[in-house]
């Protein structure tokens, strides 16, 4: 058991001595730290909760970045219409953004791996079936299916990640059965079929952790991508609304000001999601890099 | 041949039928359309008689043959909002966002060969590196962040172009076009560099791909042994061979470059189909939201269908497989 344990560091320290070659990679990370640590403190570190009307002063309205407002305190990224701090309203927007983005592709990653495993496993009829409808599926570009998603569930936080994973699941399905379809033949699969475990356990235990590292490059790259979609989604007025602030409802509500000069209403914040985003990429890049077994060492 | 022609035909028909049972479902369970036609204040009398003369009243199933009756007759319905067929709604807006979607194309296929084949013809070099650096922004950053960014350049800042709408068009044929003059011109290309750019991104790093397996092959070896210049040996085969998988993938991108065209439009107020979707989403225009998704349904079966023709032709082991 120790030896598995160990095994299992080792492996781990070799990702990341490998993964540390590539100082573009380790800055990104380091950005995604810095982002989900600023999202997480939101409330202990913004001058101004931005979504409470209490807090929320009209005379502070659109100022510019580095004005010092009423409340006493500097707008480094100035105000909204509203009054509302953009620095702070950023803040709370990561919050949304990343935890629609996060529990998206995690929904994405279990309905598209289970529904992967399942075709691989089954093979035959079952498998034709479902990788059929998920290639169909696949071209149809996931803008449009989360469009229609969100159109015909309505809108609300539930209702947009239901949207964004099952516009995204095909990637993990496809990704998945691949995986496994390749492990499939391998004789310890066949072994453990000879055995009287249960499928289930087959399936789980022992396909799906030889299946497992592609799908977690997958999973990185589809959380930038949900977090992109929601704000696209947001922008276009079907995603959330201002009361939930995410980072594209921000950029839409400063959309209007923009031709008349007042960039930073939805400047800061498009910057804000475009270094999440970017920096998710790059991760996921180098993630893929290092466990590409076809690499040369 | 035929076999696969047929088998391949009777399911993209199936398809087509159950996505149009789905989007038909799913469509009528949001909202009540009815509540958007008419001011809230109308009395009963006036709900009953437009409840009737939409046909509301009926069972879905019924509701759903009438339609697909209309639907095989070219006749996709009235706008709730427009009071106009939706047919003819679709139609003029449809030259709008094809002439966007054929220039971003054209754009992404002018710099991303080029721009990949240099990549991957030096990979190690700085520039390369710029290019790919590049490529990975042009399909991670948000499509509509980069086309704010772009009013904000070139329309607020610099005021060099129109920050959006469609400007003058001239009437080609009877469709309506913006690239017959210089000012159409003005209003076309940054919505066009805006879509382009997802494309562009893609079409770089396939180019690129291709370009470093093939740079090492022997036939390049080869090429070069009988002493042909680096352009023609670029230019010519490695060009050549990098093309099949390009052009195939460019087939598969085209539809998506209509669905992304949703975002560009929007972002830059362009009269065309993606926008219209977007208004319909809003306001709850049931016939024109069931009318496009159906359309572009059909689209990418079509498309699919197509490509399956084709790969059929190039691959003969797909028809076989298909056949057993």
């Amino acid at each position: 058991m120790s030896r598995v344990v160990e095994s299992r560091w080792t492996r781990l320290a070799d990702f990341w001595s490998d993964y540390r070659q590539s100082r573009v990679a380790m800055v990104a990370l380091l950005v995604i730290v810095l982002v989900v640590l600023m999202a997480i403190c939101a409330p202990l570190i913004a001058p101004q909760d931005p979504y409470n009307q209490a807090t929320l002063d009209l005379a502070a309205a659109r100022m510019k970045p580095g004005e010092t407002g009423p409340g006493g305190y500097v707008h480094w990224l100035g105000t909204d219409a509203a009054g509302r701090d953009i620095y702070s309203a950023i803040l709370y927007g990561l919050r949304t953004s990343l935890m629609v983005g996060v529990l998206a592709g995690t929904f994405a990653l279990l309905l598209g791996g289970v529904v992967g495993l399942m075709a691989a496993y089954n093979g035959g009829r079952i498998e034709a079936l479902i990788m059929r409808i998920v290639d169909l599926q696949l071209s149809v570009p996931a803008i449009l299916m989360a469009l229609v998603l969100v159109a015909l569930l309505g809108q609300g936080l539930g209702q947009l990640v239901v949207a964004l994973a099952l516009a995204q699941y095909a990637y993990f399905a496809r990704t998945a059965h691949g995986a496994a379809s390749a492990e499939r033949g391998k004789d310890y699969i066949e072994a453990a079929l000879a055995t009287p475990l249960p499928a289930s356990h087959v399936l789980f235990r022992h396909l799906l952790p030889n299946a497992l590292p592609p799908l977690m490059v997958v999973a990185t790259v589809q959380v930038a991508n949900s977090i992109a979609l929601e704000a696209t989604l947001s922008f276009l007025g079907l995603g959330l609304p201002l009361t939930q602030p995410s980072l594209g409802s921000l950029i839409s509500n400063g959309f209007q000001f923009m031709l008349s000069g007042r960039y930073w209403i939805s400047v800061y914040p498009g910057v804000a999601l475009m270094l999440t985003v970017v920096a998710i990429n790059l991760v996921g890049d180098q993630v893929r890099y290092v466990l590409n077994p076809r690499r040369s060492r | 041949m035929t076999g696969f022609f047929i088998q391949r035909l009777l399911q993209a028909l199936a398809v087509v039928a159950a996505m149009s049972v789905i989007v038909f479902v799913g469509v009528y369970a949001i909202g009540n359309p009815i509540d958007v036609m008419i001011d809230p204040a109308s009395d009963q009398a006036l709900r009953t008689a437009l409840i009737k003369r939409y046909g509301f009243d009926r069972p879905l199933f019924e509701q759903y043959f009438i339609f697909m009756g209309n639907l095989l007759r070219g006749d996709l319905g009235e706008s709730f909002i427009y009071r106009l067929p939706v047919t003819q709604l679709i139609f003029t807006r449809l030259p709008a966002t094809l002439e966007l979607a054929v220039c971003a194309m054209l754009i992404a296929t002018c710099f991303g060969i080029p721009l990949g084949l240099w990549a991957g013809y030096k990979p190690d070099a700085i520039s390369s590196k710029f290019i790919m650096g590049l490529s990975v922004l042009g399909f991670s950053v948000p499509t509509f962040w980069v086309g704010l960014l772009l009013i904000m350049a070139f329309a607020v800042e610099l005021g060099w172009l129109p920050s959006g709408g469609r400007g003058p068009v001239s009437n080609v044929l009877g469709i309506k076009l913006s690239i017959t003059s210089l000012e159409g011109w003005s209003y076309l290309i940054l919505p066009a560099f805006n879509l382009a750019l997802f494309k562009l991104g893609l079409l770089i790093r396939l180019a690129r791909a291709g370009t470093v397996e093939v740079m090492s092959s022997d036939y390049v070896r080869f090429a070069r042994a009988q002493g042909l210049s680096e352009a023609k040996v670029v230019g010519l085969h490695v060009l050549k061979n990098i093309s099949i998988p390009i052009v195939t993938v460019f087939g598969l991108e085209f539809g998506s470059t209509l669905a992304f065209a949703v975002v560009t439009e929007t972002v830059f107020n362009w009269p065309g189909m993606g926008k219209l979707i977007i208004d319909s989403i809003t306001v709850l225009d049931r016939p024109v939201m069931v009318a496009y998704l159906i359309l572009v349904v059909l689209l990418f079966v079509v498309i699919n269908f197509i490509i399956d023709l084709v790969y059929g032709q190039l691959d003969p082991r797909i028809r076989v497989r298909a056949a057993s």
